[in-house]
Order: structure tokens, then sequence, then C-alpha cells
């Protein structure tokens, strides 16, 4: 076990420096220069001022000095600074992640609370009326654009029927729990994209596990159905459902990143689409990394909880 | 967008090559492959939705002509009746022949980026697989890397730093979208590279690039088909979300993302039609790609008949 969490910690560092490395190559392969991007293009006339510039900020230096100097900046969580927005990019973070944090939390719990039960019910009526409806509809939101979907929400629920507010909570935090008239079309069509995903890799987590020889052996003890399904094959599917929890985060994000635009909801994707617009790369670059990071280590996190839950996997795998 | 792809990462790969499989029997496998695709009806249904439109998007213009060029303000957000069967949008165009010049470009772009997504992600999958060791894991080091970088947000910047043409847009996405089927044919490739076959090639004499372009690569088909399919659907939705955002194809030419983006401009002032005919062409194509798709893993899974 010691030995398998040291490999992945090893390989999860690996993974990070990486995307810093990647990131880093984007950062230099956008056309234009820094210097004039920052003083003005009234400064190509000052050259000693773009000198100046760029000695202060080691853009004289070769690439892997300046890489190395990022590279040491990010260590000390300086993750640069937004000339469009005049802040830094990491009090730009926090003001915005915690409401992303909140969006996504929300509704991925919520994907999950219906997924399951969705997965399991289909699983075991494999093949019927039940089963073939729920697949029609999880196609049905697998397949739609999120921000279609969003934008039929709003159609519906606010120009319509006037339940649900068209624009999320614009405040902090606080907002997002006071205005939840305001929250509820952001959340549901995150969540309902995600049920989409979701339930139909629990339904074949849920039949993979019913062909299993534990589920007969349990049967042929006489153990009922009911107990059987609930506390051998559910136990069993979670499993890789939390590995596919972890796995999903970059989707996930993307998905957040259109619902934050669909309703004008203040959180990271919303302002990474604002940075995009306006070529603010180190906005751009910085929430990337940030979001990497997260990723990898909740890839770490899932990896780490299959082998304290699956004893199998820690023999197969070190 | 990549959501299919992140579940197709857990499951265990299952091609074609499953234990047991006498190599030849080629012909009679792919028989009974089409045997049990032309069972399923969905995958017949996906088949003809398919057929369908893309004779609409490529046929189409050839009986209905319309200027898909030229602003024409006199005529804009006309709703649906006679002379526009689908209404105008709000720059004038007519929407019928918008949806086949749109359609034309997110099913090309779509096919385009997948195939080349696909040849990229088989090529350096096989590799790594097959040699295996420091390639391998530098290698997987690479994908697990840009895996973790959000697939929207890697176009997002890349695209905001020019504006893209369709074949730029095409590059772009293929570029993006490699990740998860370099990672699927790795697993193949692992478990090909063992095989008597390849071991008795090698010891005839054959070097490394006949190992993975004769052996790996053929071997992995099914995966490989399989993985393709989606990831035109996949191609087809990232497109779609760039053109949301503003940063797709470039007017007057559109996809059908563009056209729901101006669309969704003024379908608060009651114009639906400018939404949902192309909101509808795209489920039914992602949703037509993903019925073939699980008809073909079904048609290639070997394990699943003989349970």
């Amino acid at each position: 076990m010691i030995g398998f969490l040291i490999r992945r910690l090893f390989q999860a560092a690996v993974v990070v420096l990486l995307v810093t490395m990647i990131t880093f190559i984007l950062l230099r392969a956008i056309p234009g220069n820094v210097a004039v991007a920052i003083l003005g293009p009234s400064s190509y006339r000052n050259p000693q001022v773009l000198a100046a510039f760029n000695r202060e900020y080691g853009f004289d230096k070769p690439w892997i000095a300046q890489y190395l100097l990022w590279l040491g900046h990010l260590l000390q969580g300086n993750l640069g600074f937004s000339w469009t927005l005049d802040q830094s990019v990491a009090s730009l973070l926090g003001s915005h992640l915690p409401k992303t944090i909140w969006l996504v939390g929300v509704s991925t719990l919520i994907a999950l609370i219906v997924a399951v039960p969705i997965g399991l019910w289909q699983a075991v009526r494999r093949n019927q009326m039940v089963d073939y409806s729920f697949t029609a509809l999880s196609f049905l939101f697998y397949a739609a654009p999120t921000f279609f979907v969003g934008t039929v929400l709003i159609l519906v629920f606010s120009v319509k029927l006037h339940v649900f507010g068209p624009e999320g909570p614009q405040g902090g935090l606080v907002s997002d729990v006071t205005d939840w008239r305001d929250l509820t079309l952001p959340v549901v069509t995150l969540a309902l994209v995600t049920i989409a995903l979701f339930s139909r890799y629990a339904r074949s987590a849920v039949m993979d596990n019913l062909t299993e020889d534990y589920v007969r052996t349990a049967l042929a003890k006489g153990a009922s159905a009911r107990r059987v399904l609930w506390r051998h094959v559910l136990r069993n599917s979670l499993i890789p459902i939390a590995t596919l929890l972890g796995l999903s985060l970059p989707a996930i994000m993307s998905g957040a990143l259109i619902t934050e635009s669909v309703f004008n909801y203040p959180g990271m994707g919303y302002l990474f689409f604002k940075a995009a617009q306006q070529q603010d790369y180190p906005t751009l670059l910085g929430f990337i990394i940030v979001v990497a990071i997260a990723t990898v280590a909740g890839s770490l996190l899932a990896d780490i909880g299959y082998a304290v839950l699956d004893p199998r996997v820690r023999y197969t795998r070190s | 967008m990549t959501i299919r792809l992140a579940t197709d990462d857990v499951v265990p790969a299952r091609g074609p090559a499953s234990p047991g499989l006498p190599a030849g029997k080629t012909r009679g496998m792919f028989a009974r492959g089409l045997e049990v695709f032309l069972e399923n009806k969905l995958a017949i249904a996906g088949v003809i939705i398919l057929a369908a439109i893309f004779a609409f998007c490529f046929l189409g213009p050839l009986v209905y002509h319309t200027d898909q060029v030229h602003v024409n303000l006199a005529n804009e957000n006309l709703s649906p009746g006679s002379g526009h069967p689908l209404g105008t949008d709000n720059n004038g165009y007519d929407i019928l022949g918008r949806l086949m010049a749109g359609g034309q470009i997110s099913l090309e772009v779509g096919l385009a980026a997948a195939v080349l997504a696909t040849c990229l992600g088989t090529l350096w999958g096989a590799v790594a697989g097959y040699f295996g060791g420091v390639i391998d894991a530098v290698m997987m080091r690479i994908v697990d890397a840009l895996l973790a970088i959000p697939t929207l947000f890697l176009a997002l910047v890349v695209v905001s730093m020019f504006p893209p043409t369709e074949t730029e847009i095409i590059l772009v996405i293929a570029l993006t979208s490699w990740l998860s089927t370099s990672r699927l044919i790795r697993g193949e490739a692992l478990s090909l590279r063992v095989r008597d076959y390849v071991q008795a090639m090698r010891v005839m004499g054959g070097g490394s690039a006949r190992a993975v372009f004769r052996h790996i690569a053929p071997n992995a088909v099914g995966t490989i088909v399989v993985n393709a399919t989606f990831q035109v659907a996949d191609a087809i939705l990232l497109v779609v979300a760039l053109s949301y955002l503003g940063l797709g194809i470039r007017p007057p030419q559109t996809d059908w993302g563009g056209m729901l983006n101006s669309g969704i401009n003024s379908v608060y002032d009651g114009y639906w039609w400018q939404i949902f005919p192309a909101g509808i062409a795209i489920i039914l194509v992602v949703i037509a790609i993903n019925f073939i798709g699980d008809a073909l893993r079904d048609a290639f899974e070997v394990r699943l008949q003989r349970r």
C-alpha cells in the first residue's frame, strides 16, 4: 500500500510538472509582445522603456531561465497578473473560484443522487420499458449542447412560467444560498448533463456486477434479491463510479464554463470565457493550471480511494 | 464534449482480439459482427437518420437555392411561413438554407477532426504500448497532463490566439481530442504485443514499425472504429461549443453552433425558430452517431456475444 501510494504521488507530481511545461509553451506560443501589450502600443517608440520592462520581468533571459522563474513564482502562489482587469490572477481566483466550486459541487452531488439509482433501476430492468426510456433521456441530454439545454430551461421556466430567474446570483457565495431561485436553473442545467453521463455509467457498472459470482453465491445462500442489490451490487458498483468522478472533472468544468456563460454566473468559467475574448493570457493560463492541478488531485484521490476500498487493486497495481 | 470519452477510459478496453479468438476467422467474424449490427434497430435508425441529414445538407442546396452570403435586413426575423419554411434569422438569412450550409461545416469539421484525432491517438497509443517501459511512461504522462486540462479550455486558448478558418478549427479540435483514443489503444497494444504472432514476427526479424503498423493497429481495429465514431459526435459538440462562445467559424459562413449563437440573442424576443432547428439537428446527429457507435461496439464485442 505504501509503495503504491509513493508511486502514485510521484506520478501525479510528474503530471503537474508537465502541465506547467505545456502551459508555459502555450504562453510563449502566443503571438505578440508582452511588454507592448502591458505598456500600450505607443511604447513601440520607446525601445529603452521596453528593454527596461523586459529586463525587470526577466523576458530578456533564455527561455529555460524564464520557465524556471515562472515556475518559481507559481510555487510561491504567484499566478501572474491580469492587465486587462488590473488584478492579480490569485485574487481573481479567490473571488470567482468559490462560486464555481459551489455550482459544480451542488450539481454533481444532485447528479450522483439521481443518476446512481436510475442506473441501478435500469440494470435490473434491463431491456424493459424503464431501461429504454431512461436510455433515451440520457442520450437526449448527452447529445444536446449544454447551452441549448440552458436556453430552453430559461425559455420555459423564466420567460413563460416566471418560476426561476434567468440569471445566476450575482453576489458572493452568500447570494448563492439566499437567491436560490436564481441558482436553480444553472444547477439543473449542469446536473442534467452530468446525470446523462453518470446514469449510463452506473447502468453498465451495475450490469457488470450482476454477472459476478458473488451475486450467485449470495442468492444461493438465500439472501433476498433486494438485499443482494442494495448491500452487495450497489456497494461494488460505487467503486468505479468514484473513479469516474475523479476523471470527469475536466468534462464537468467544460460544462460549467458554458453554463456560467449562459446564466451570467460570475464564476471561474465565465471569467475564463471573458479572458479568452479579451486575450487576457495570464488569467487563462493561471486558471488552466488550477483546474489541471485539481484534476490530477481528483484522480489521485479516486485512485487512493479505489485502493482503500478494493484490496485487489493494491496487489495488482503495485 | 469529452464526457463520453472520460467513461471510455475507465471501461476496460474490449476489442475483437479478446482471448481465445482464432486469428484466421476474420471473415466469419465480420459476417457475425454485421449480423449483430443489423439486428440492432437503433443502429439502423441511426444510419437512416445520419444518411438523411447528410443528404439534406449536401444535396439539399441543389434543389433549395438560398443566398447565404449577403445580409438582407429587409427580411430579418421573419416567422416560418410562405417563402421561408423555417423563417429567417436576424441577418435575413433563410433558416432552412442556413441549416444546410451550417450542417455541411458541422459534419465536415466533425468527420475530419475525428479522423485526424483517431490517427494521431492510435499511433501514439500503439507506439507507447508496444515499446512499454520508459517510452510508455513518458508518453502516457504527457497524455495525462493534457487530459488534466479541460478540452474546451485548451481549445478556447488556442482559438483565441487567431480567428480560425475551418481547417484551423479541425486541427485544433483534432489536437485536443486524440488523448482518450491513445489511452484505449495503448491498453490494446500492451496486451497485443505479447501475443505469439507478434513474438513470431519479431523472431523472423520484423522491425518495430512493422509490429505497430501491421499487427498492433490492425488488431485494435474494433476499438479504433468504435472510438472514432464517438469522436465524430464529440467533435461536432466541441465545435458547437466554440461557436456558441463566439470563437468558431467566421461569418458569413456558419455551423449549427454559430446558428444557435446568433439565434440565442433574439430568442427572448420570441423568435423561437432561430434556435430550435439547429438545436434539434445537433441532437439528432449526435444521437444517431451514438446509436451507431454503441451498435458497433456490440458488433465488435466477442465477449458479450458469448455471454
